[in-house]
This record gives structure tokens, sequence and C-alpha cells, in this order.
């Protein structure tokens, strides 16, 4: 049986997905986003091993609380680092009937094998991509997290090409990626795309410094504010997410 | 009875013959499953009154929580004189009537104990009538001198030692509906005439103690009838007949709470199950052409105006158990019938709708009895009131009806009780975690040194053995419940005998049942303590007296509140053994025993007077409120807590079990839309699995924080948020409290 490793889990989510949903956070992560506020589930090589069984059981605890809309959401960490773990995982919760969504940066995604083809798997079993595009310049992504961005929006595309469903998410981080010029671009880029129902926008908090306080890591935005609500309210506008507010069922 | 001119267009053939409201409810009320589009916003009218009696309640707050108090006078049902929010724009008033002659003045109720009474006058700097004095002193004992009397030794020491706890020996026991609808659709005189039939009908065979008893309160019932007429009259009304119409209904059923709050100072004064009774007499005026919708909702926030002004004067011990002035003017909306047809009429949109026209308040306690079965619009549009105001409970309607019938009212705070059929001793709690502490040190309380329970063996190993201290427990616990229901068995006859209901159970059949409600304080706290010594590794620290005051817990242990059955389990386990050990005795006048696990603000006094605890709990810390899982228990966010609390059975404790959540709307949803459908979903969830009770708080800790320290800001005066088992203005809150509510867990995913 294969086994995935997880970080924790959270039995109320209601802003990752359509309606309430049980989110997983996978352990392992190879991006180091700078304002990420879960470092705690960067480490490939610890977290809880549980089986698909298992974790499914633990998720169907609340789905008194999901009604149509609500589901489990597999968020992180990276979950597509852990892929074959996670088609069990959504293949055993679409045969319960459950929705699952995946909440992702989009960095493992690769055209090469075997990764694809237990992408296009994935895809048969799960209905929801949370797409998270942290910035739309290449250059600037790998300044931001590590890592250039062309294999994500490679991934937004072909999703696009298939059609299947994607909300982008966009944390908005002051002086980072808040300027009308890249907040242009990434609109255009979102434009092309065909499958997108929701863009949000989020706006960056620094809560998670206390677990880079615990992990003895410095943390890299140090005194960074929140974005105020006036560039949040202009990142909205630029970013058209009023055209795109449809669910998953695309009302 | 013969065909009313008052009861034209109305259906139904046996609340005609005999008392029946629920009769005439279920043959008469119009179902609405429309969303909130049809409301009316304040009439020019309501919004002069209230901001009167917004000025009205700046000033109090101003005067450090009291207005002004009656010294010299009695309070009766004809006592006073008549009195307006405002003398000025008395003829804006649509419904009218005070507890004394002035708004928020508060009466002087002697009859519960003449020693509170004259505290509450000194407290605030007023000085009692030296004649009153003499009167209760010397010619008419109280309620409390009653108690006093006849309290034994033991059972003072287990009420010093804070082991049984808030007790209502020095106030008056409140918690019975009377069925205030009867006043509006029958007329007092037909009324007067069954409670003669009754008498007639008691003791016609041997004159016993029983027999003797009931004759006398029936008189008494009868009479306090004969007085509401006269206090109706005062303000000009005849209310003899039964009402004409909607504003009569309103009205006719105001005066019988009237009644109620100007003769009893109870610590839960409710109303009941008034909402879908009113909307049959709204609904004939709108098709008759006689009302507007604006007119109806001028009539409902008039009403509730009234909830909002209802007043008492308390003591500064009793003000620390249950803080923030509340009197439980609990008032219920929605609900199924029996028949699975929703009773959710428009006029329960609109008592919602006062929280919009008038802003929040924490009165009256508004209560939703849910269902996921309940139409979506309404579901949607309480959702969003809750939202917004953070002023409503849910109780679950399909746990309550199998047992309470479809016209129940609720007392208290979540306590459920047959409307017009039964009545309840109110029994406050026992402090269950105390109960622990008493079988570890034999009996000796672990504050005070004294020998409180009895000289059991005590505890004698370094680690505490989960055998060894479940098998204490168990017979302190007996002990406990025994004490505990002779203590309420005294209370209760004291209080039948010094301070009777007249007036409230005039509106009730004379056959009543009653109920006898215990309860629990400490409980997550006990279910904690065991798991730990179960599944940790818990040392016992002893004083040089060789008694346990503190534990070093050592390792990991699950806790209630994580959906973990280890913990849960014995959660269950507890509850069970305590009701079974209630029940084991002797209850006055053959009530039926239930039990509660709500402890409404009274969680930071008893935990100040509770040790530490083996769950890790400090001497003095506050205990958790009600149901809830301690702070910091909960890791796996709020629906796993919600599903720890949801297998406590409701048939174990009818009394009700109470939750309290709080929820950042950021981690609600993104959009308004979002929130008020997660809402629901959580409700749904939630009450689908048999929970009984949810309080819904929806706002961040940094506004409790700046409330707290920002008092005097304008955004603040009517912020209200629901505590264990009601609803209060933060502001109201001691800053214990409030430092107690903020450190409770926030759920918020971040």
């Amino acid at each position: 049986m294969i086994k995935g490793f997880i970080n924790s889990t959270e039995s109320f989510g209601s802003v990752d997905g359509p309606g309430v949903r049980f989110v997983v956070f996978m352990q392992g992560c190879k991006m180091r986003c700078k304002y990420c506020h879960n470092p705690d589930t960067w480490r490939c090589d610890g977290g809880r091993e549980i089986s698909a069984d298992e974790l499914l059981k633990t998720a169907l605890r609340y789905k008194s609380y999901w009604g149509e809309k609500g589901g489990i959401t597999v968020s992180g960490g990276e979950p597509l680092l852990q892929m074959d773990f996670l088609v069990e995982l959504c293949k055993k919760a679409r045969e319960r009937g459950v929705n699952t969504a995946i909440d992702t940066a989009g960095n493992p995604f690769s055209r090469a094998e075997p990764f694809f083809s237990k992408f296009k798997e994935l895809l048969e079993y799960t209905e929801l991509f949370l797409l998270d595009i942290k910035h739309i310049d290449s250059a600037d992504h790998k300044a931001l997290t590590g890592f250039g961005n062309e294999n994500i929006l490679d991934m937004a595309r072909y999703l696009s090409d298939i059609g299947f469903p994607v909300w982008i998410r966009h944390v908005l981080v002051p002086g980072i990626n808040d300027d009308d010029y890249s907040l242009n671009r990434l609109h255009k880029f979102i434009s092309t795309l065909k499958n997108v129902k929701r863009v949000e926008v989020l706006p960056y908090h620094s809560l998670g410094q206390m677990k880079y306080d615990d992990l003895g890591i410095k943390y890299p935005l140090e005194g960074l504010p929140s974005p105020s609500i006036e560039s949040l309210e202009n990142a909205r506008r630029i970013l058209h997410i009023r055209d795109y507010c449809g669910f998953i069922d695309g009302e | 009875m013969e065909e009313k001119v008052q009861w034209r267009g109305f259906k139904g053939r046996r609340w005609q013959e005999e008392i029946d409201t629920r009769d005439f409810i279920q043959n008469n009320y119009t179902m609405y499953d429309g969303d909130e589009s049809f409301l009316s916003g304040p009439t020019e009218a309501t919004e002069i009154l209230w901001d009167e009696l917004q000025k009205l309640q700046k000033e109090e707050r101003a005067k450090g929580g009291v207005l002004d108090m009656d010294a010299d006078i009695v309070s009766t049902l004809t006592s006073h004189g008549p009195g307006y929010i405002n003398e000025k724009y008395k003829s804006l008033e649509k419904i009218v009537g005070l507890q004394t002659d002035k708004p928020l003045k508060r009466a002087f109720m002697p009859f519960g104990g003449i020693k509170m009474a004259e505290e509450a006058l000194t407290t605030h700097g007023y000085t009692p009538n030296p004649e009153l004095h003499k009167i209760f002193t010397q010619y008419h004992k109280t309620h409390n001198q009653g108690v006093f009397d006849a309290y034994t030794p033991e059972i003072k020491r287990a009420r010093h030692n804070k082991i049984i706890t808030g007790l209502p020996d020095t106030y008056g026991r409140g918690r019975i509906v009377g069925d205030y609808r009867r006043v509006a659709l029958y007329g007092i005189d037909y009324l007067m005439q069954k409670k003669k039939e009754d008498f007639n009908a008691c003791g016609s065979g041997s004159m016993k103690g029983e027999v003797i008893r009931l004759r006398e309160e029936i008189t008494e019932q009868y009479n306090a009838l004969a007085e509401m007429k006269k206090m109706a009259n005062i303000y000009g009304y005849d209310i003899s007949q039964p009402a004409n119409n909607a504003r009569e209904a309103v009205q006719w059923l105001y005066f019988g709470y009237l009644a109620a709050i100007k003769t009893q100072n109870g610590a839960a004064m409710s109303v009941g199950r008034i909402s879908t009774f009113l909307d049959i007499y709204i609904q004939r005026d709108l098709e008759e052409g006689t009302l507007t919708e604006s007119e109806a909702q001028e009539l409902i926030d008039h009403l509730v105006m009234k909830f909002r002004m209802v007043k008492f004067a308390r003591i500064p011990s009793y003000n620390e158990l249950f803080s923030g002035d509340p009197v439980w003017a609990t008032l219920e909306v929605a609900g199924l019938g029996d028949d699975g047809r929703s009773m959710v009429t428009k006029n329960d949109f609109r008592f919602l709708h006062t929280l919009e026209n008038m802003g929040p308040a924490p009165e009256p306690n508004l209560t939703v009895l849910y269902s996921s079965r309940l139409p979506k619009n309404f579901k949607n549009y309480a959702s969003l009131i809750s939202i917004k105001t953070s002023s409503v409970q849910y109780e679950n309607d399909d746990v309550m009806r199998p047992i309470w019938g479809d016209d129940y009212s609720i007392c208290c705070c979540v306590s459920a009780t047959q409307t017009g059929k039964e009545m309840q001793f109110f029994g406050a709690r026992a402090n269950l975690a105390k109960c622990l502490l008493y079988a570890i040190n034999g009996g000796v309380d672990e504050k005070t040194k004294a020998q409180v329970g009895p000289k059991y063996a005590a505890v004698t190993s370094e680690y505490l053995d989960y055998d060894d201290v479940m098998e204490k427990y168990d017979a302190m616990m007996d002990w406990l419940a025994d004490i505990y229901v002779n203590a309420l068995n005294l209370i209760h006859y004291m209080h039948d005998k010094y301070y009777y209901e007249a007036a409230e159970m005039a509106l009730i059949d004379t056959n009543v049942r009653r109920t006898f409600a215990t309860g629990i304080a400490g409980f997550s706290h006990v279910v904690d303590s065991i798991s730990a010594i179960k599944y940790a590794k818990v040392r016992a620290i002893r004083d040089d007296d060789g008694i346990v005051v503190d534990y070093d817990v050592q390792g990991e242990f699950p806790r209630y509140g994580n959906d973990d059955d280890r913990a849960d389990s014995i959660a269950v386990w507890l509850l069970k053994t305590f009701l079974s050990k209630i029940k084991k005795h002797h209850t006055y006048r053959r009530s039926e025993a239930t039990t509660s696990i709500l402890t409404i603000t009274s969680n930071v006094v008893y935990g100040k007077a509770t040790g530490s605890l083996p769950d890790g709990r400090k001497a003095g810390e506050p205990l958790a409120p009600g149901a809830n899982p301690s702070y910091g228990a909960e890791k796996n966010g709020l629906l796993a807590s919600l599903n720890s609390v949801a297998k406590l059975p409701y048939e174990y404790a009818l009394d009700g079990i109470s939750n309290t959540q709080t929820i950042n709307p950021d981690a609600l949803g993104h959009t308004d839309g979002e929130r008020v459908e997660n809402l629901v979903q959580i409700m749904d969830g939630y009450f689908d699995q048999g929970a009984h009770h949810l309080n819904v708080n929806v706002f961040g800790t940094e506004k409790l924080i700046d409330c707290m320290e920002h008092p005097e800001k304008e955004e603040y005066q009517n912020f209200t948020i629901r505590v264990s088992g009601y609803a209060v203005k933060f502001i109201d809150l001691t800053r214990e409290q409030q430092l107690d509510v903020i450190a409770r867990t926030c759920h918020g995913v971040i």
C-alpha cells in the first residue's frame, strides 16, 4: 500500500476551494517562498506516514458538514510531490462520492514521464486545481521562490487546453508582486486561459512568522506589512476577479 | 364556548373548547419559505423611541450599571402607575408597560430574600426603607431565610466551599415560562373561569398536605389573573376578553409577561415561543387590510424594545456569576411541527430583523430552533444575521421535538420546557472538577483545607493510578449527587412556600409536569484529567499537610475536542454516570431529574474556587464554559471540536448542552455570500449529528482586544457577543471575563 507523508490536517477549511472542506497539508516542498506561512511543511524527510484509506476515514468524519459543494482539499507543502499517494487518495475519495481539490504551486509539473502520466491520471479523479501563481515574471519568481515559473505556466496552459477547472490564486506581497506592471502581465496571461473559474487575491500576512521562530529559521520578510485595502482593491481590479466568480459547478 | 368575534377566520375546534394554544397554532399558521425581501425598516416612531432608549442605556452605564432603583415600594402587579420610555413620546409606543413607573428603574423585590434586596440597594447608593425592613424580617419570612433555617451543616459546608455552586437560594429560581399567548387567545376572564373549575375539582377526597397546597396555589393563581386585569387597566386596557387584532395580541401577550417580571426576579425570565403564534394575528390583519408590513414590523420592534428594557436589582456576587445584567428573556423562532411542516413564518424573519432595525442586542435571547430541514431562505437569513450581529443562538429542534413536542419554549439559556404544561426546578450546578480533587484528597478541599466531603481514603501514591482514582471518584460523586439533590429539594420547597410564581403558574396548566434541572461544571477538565491519568503519567504534588495541590503531567494524552473517541468516550461516560447518580434520589414534588452541561459566565468564578487539575489547568484559572473543550485542547480545528461535543447524547442532558464557538470572518469565507453558505453548512453538519446547541460568534480577536481597550468607541456601545448560554454586550463584562473570552480559541485557519 502506498503511504503518504502529511504535516497535519484541518477539519474546517472554507477558504481553500468551494464550500466547507477538510484540508490535508502534505509534507515536503522544494520551493522556498519568502512569504510562506507553512515553513514547517518544507522538509521532505519528515511528516506523519499515513495510508489513503486512513486519511480518508478521518476526513469522512466531517462529511455531514460538506453538503453538495464541500469535500477535501489537498494542500501542503506541495501535493504534486507525492503523486502516487495523491492519485490513490483522490481515486478512493471519488469512489466514496467525495470531491477533491488540489492546492498547488505547480512546481513539480513536467510533461516528462513518469510524472505526466500520473498527472493525467490524477485529473481523472479530482475536480479542481487551486493554482497559486506566485509571480508572472520567471526571474522574479525565481528570486521569490528559488525556481523559475516556465513549467508552472505550462501546467496552466495544459489544464486550459483540456478544459480542466482551475482557480488561480495570487498572494499579494507589498513591493514584490503588487505593482501594476506585474499584475497586468498576470492578467494578460490568465485571460488566455479558458478554464479559469475564479481568481483570488489573498493578502500577505505575517502570521507565519512565529513558525519560523520555532524552527529557528530567519524570517525573510521581517517587518513587511500586509498590503493596504487600496492595494488589494487595485490588484482585484487589474485581475478582473469579478469576471471569474464561478464555483466548481459553474455557478 | 360560544363563537367569539375576536376569533373570526380562525380554524380548528379543540382549542375553542379547552385551553390548547398549540392546537390553535397548528390549525392556523401560514408557512413562509420565501426570503427576507419583504421586510420593512424601522418606522419613525421606532427610531425616536430606540434613540431615547439608547440615551437611557448610556446614562445607565455612566452611572455604574444602574439608572434608578425603587427603595420604597414592594413590586406587585399593581404597585406602580404607568411608565413609558419617555412621557413626551408615549403616544408613539405601540406596545406599552414597564416594570415600574420609569424606564430602566429597578423594582424592589424582597420575597426572594430581604437581605439581597437591601444589599442591591446599598451597593448602588440607595437607602433601604426601614419600615419594609421591619416587615420582611419581623412579620414575614423570605425564601432565602427559609432555606437557611433548614440547611444542614454539611450542605452549608459544600456550598461555602463551592463544590455545589450558584444555587438559587439567594435569588429567584426563574426558568418558569408562562404561556403568555393564552392571555391574547382567550382573555383573562376565560382563564379565571378555567382555574375556578380546577379549584372546584381539586381535593374532593381527603385533605392531604399535597391537596391543601394545590388548592392554595390555584387560589393564588386565580388572584394573580384578577390582578393582571387591573395592571392592564392602569395602561388603559381591558384584557378580560381575547385580543381582537394583531396589536392587541402583542399587547395582551406582553401584559402576561409583564406580570411575571413585575413579581419575580428569577435568574432567567424567558418569554418563550411566541413568534409563530403572533404571526397568525398579523397575517389576519394583513389579509383584512387593517395592517401594513411596516406596521407589523413596528409592533415586533416595539415589543422587542420592551424585552431589551427588562431589569432586576442584583447584588455583586450575582453579577459575578451572571455577568452583563442578563435576564434571559429567551424567545424562539422557527422549528418544525410534529407533522413535519416548517413552523417558520414571516414573523420569524421579523424578530431576527429587529437586530438590523435596532442593531445588535443581548436581549431578548434570540434562539433559532434549528433543523437542516428548515426552509433554505430562512437558514440563510439567520446565518446572515449571525454573521452581522453575533446575537443569535441555535438549538437542535430535531433532538428536542421528540422529547418535548412541537410547542416547547427555551426557559433559560438553552433548556427546553413544554409551554404551558411544565415548570422547572432550576438547580445551578455541581462542580465535578472539584469533586475529582475531593476524591484524590479524601474529601478535603484543596483550597480551604476543610473536610467538606466524607473522609474517604485519599490517594497516597506519587503517581495517580487510573483504577484507584476512578474507584474513589465514583464514591465521591455518589456523595456529591446526594447532597446536591437534597440541597435543591430544600431550596425548592422554600421557594414554593415563600416566593411562589402565581402569575406565571396562572398561565400554565394546573396539572403541571415538573423537571428537576441539575447541572455540571468543569466538564471538559474532568474528561481531560481522567484521560491524562489513563494515557499519560500524572505525578501528584503534595503540600506540607499532604494535600495534593498540583500535578505534573508527563507525556501526551488525548483531549476532548479533537474528535478522538478515546477522550470523547470519557465525556459520554461522565455525563451518563452523573445523571444516573442524580436519578437515584428522591426529587421534590416527584419532579423528573435532568442535567445540563452549561455554566454561563460563571465558569470564571467556579474556576477561581477550583484548585489545579490533572489535565494541566492551574489553580484559579477559569474552567471551560459549558460543554466546550478546554482552552488550547482543540488541535484539529472547529469541526473536530464540534464533532466531539456532538457525541454527548442529548437524552442524558435534557436540560441542555451548551457550546460556544467563535469564527473569524476571514476563515468563514471570502464573501458574505460564501460566509452565509458555509455557516449554514456547519450548522447542518453539526445538528444532523444530534448535537444540541451552538452559540455562534463571528468576529476576530483583534476586535475584542480593541473593544476592551477602547470601550468608549461608539461602534462598541452595542457590540454583542454570545457567551455560554446567552448574549451580552462585551463592554458590560468584567475585565477578567473579557480576558477569558479573548483567551479562548478563535477558530481561523492561517
